[in-house]
């Protein structure tokens, strides 16, 4: 595989963390372009031997703290995602990822990127430190405060039955 | 918040698979002596698994129109664009078709720790869905299973209540199944979250003490069925699969024969009609 088709494969992905990053699909996109471009200039840097996916995530972490987040967010976090998401899922379903959108939403910037690198990108600890550029024992820490955090969200928020821990 | 033997860096390492496999036996066992410990890590599974259902149909979404579209007019650009798009344009051209044409080898497998035999070649979105099925269903083993005091929520001996309320709140009707061919005899059933809605887990018994949990979900809303599939997390055994709009898991921690044996005989007493 060249390098382009493995920055290709890689796009999706890196759609989706900027979009969690940024909530808004048009910066998103932004940054995804950005990234694609640094990617490419910088590419001499990548050690080959190395998975290419966390690298990339390293740029556009990087590009994003230096040029992205310093400007104001003009939308709502995650609203066209939760638009975007309902129109393909049933009523049901829709109103579900509505809720688990809207908690999202209400924890800290560094909180939510860690659960999308833990648990959707399911990236390695140590790899996750890399992009982040910060010790494994902050990714940890990170990580918790960042579970228990949402979990404490879904507790108060949603009495609902599906929410609750039977005991 | 957890003895010095198990870390809270295990407990999510063993979450999110990245436990060495040489603790594994360690941390299953502290939870199964910490029921409060092993509801948190539960509720931490469901947000994962929530949140990889989520997310995970963005990965099949078709690109935006400014990627495909050369010709752009320039009026639209951000400032910060400009002169460099056309440049910028130029290069990336060639990973955006690539992109369009991607293949499915993009997709993630969602399969955690598990380990899933017999999967259908096509890692689909609806496989994914089946492996996050096998996977709360014997994290919710472990959990409720070595329970020896509250192991359910309503007990057999009142299997009529039990039926009509697990119904109601499935919103279909749910018998549980006879498995007394097999030695095992219904201990009761109760209700657990899950991604959408809740499930209901029942709960048997052999003469030797052996449980067996069974976890059925009325999550999927389509009509596909996947083949029956086995899947061992750490000590728990769990056959599975999806039937019309349900998804059904057994769970024990007993061997591929003989879970093999009462999914057989589950799947005979259903589909829930």
């Amino acid at each position: 595989m060249n390098h382009h088709d493995a920055i290709t494969t890689c796009i999706p992905r890196l759609r989706r963390y900027a979009l969690v990053l940024l909530g808004d699909r048009h910066r998103a996109d932004d940054l995804v372009q950005d990234t694609l471009e640094r990617a490419l200039q910088k590419f001499h840097l990548w050690r080959s031997e190395s998975e290419i996916r966390p690298w990339l995530f390293s740029v556009m972490h990087n590009l994003h703290v230096d040029q992205y987040r310093t400007q104001p967010r003009h939308l709502d976090p995650l609203d066209t995602l939760g638009f975007e998401l309902s129109t393909r899922a049933t009523q049901e379903d829709a109103l579900t990822m509505r809720d688990l959108l809207q908690q999202l939403s209400q924890l800290p910037d560094e909180q939510r990127s860690i659960l999308l690198l833990v648990a959707v990108e399911q990236l390695a600890y140590k790899d996750i430190a890399r992009i982040l550029g910060i010790p494994i024992g902050t990714v940890m820490s990170r990580l918790s405060r960042a579970r228990e955090h949402l979990r404490r969200i879904q507790e108060e928020a949603a009495p609902t039955p599906h929410l609750k821990v039977m005991t | 918040m957890t003895p010095s033997s198990i870390t809270e860096h295990e407990l999510h390492a063993y979450i999110d698979g990245q436990l060495p496999p040489e603790r594994l036996a360690d941390v299953e066992g502290y939870l199964r002596d910490h029921p409060e410990q092993a509801r948190r890590v539960l509720a931490y599974r469901h947000q994962t698994d929530s949140l990889q259902q989520m997310f995970e149909p963005m990965l099949e979404e078709s690109p935006p129109n400014r990627f495909h579209r050369p010709q752009r007019n320039p009026l639209a650009l951000h400032g910060r664009w400009s002169l460099a798009a056309s440049v910028i344009l130029s290069v990336s051209t060639g990973i955006l078709i690539g992109w369009l044409l991607r293949d499915a080898q993009t997709q993630p497998t969602g399969a955690g720790d598990i380990t899933a035999f017999n999967t259908a070649n096509n890692a689909t979105t609806h496989n994914t869905a089946a492996l996050n099925l096998a996977r709360r269903a014997a994290i919710a083993h472990a959990v409720y299973s070595p329970d020896m005091r509250h192991p359910v929520e309503i007990n057999a001996n009142h299997e009529d209540q039990l039926v009509t309320w697990l119904s109601n709140r499935l919103g279909v009707s749910l018998t549980p199944p006879k498995l007394s061919t097999l030695g095992y005899t219904l201990i009761g059933g109760r209700l657990l979250p899950g991604n959408d809605g809740p499930v209901a887990q029942f709960m048997y018994h052999n003469a030797a003490g052996k449980r067996v949990t069974l976890y059925i979900t009325h999550e999927a809303k389509d009509d596909k069925t996947t083949a029956f599939q086995f899947a061992q997390e750490g000590p728990i055994g769990v056959f599975f699969w999806i039937d019309r709009g349900f998804g059904y898991a057994i769970s024990a921690g007993a061997d591929q024969q003989e879970l093999g044996r009462i999914a057989v005989a589950v799947y005979d007493q259903l589909p829930i009609k």
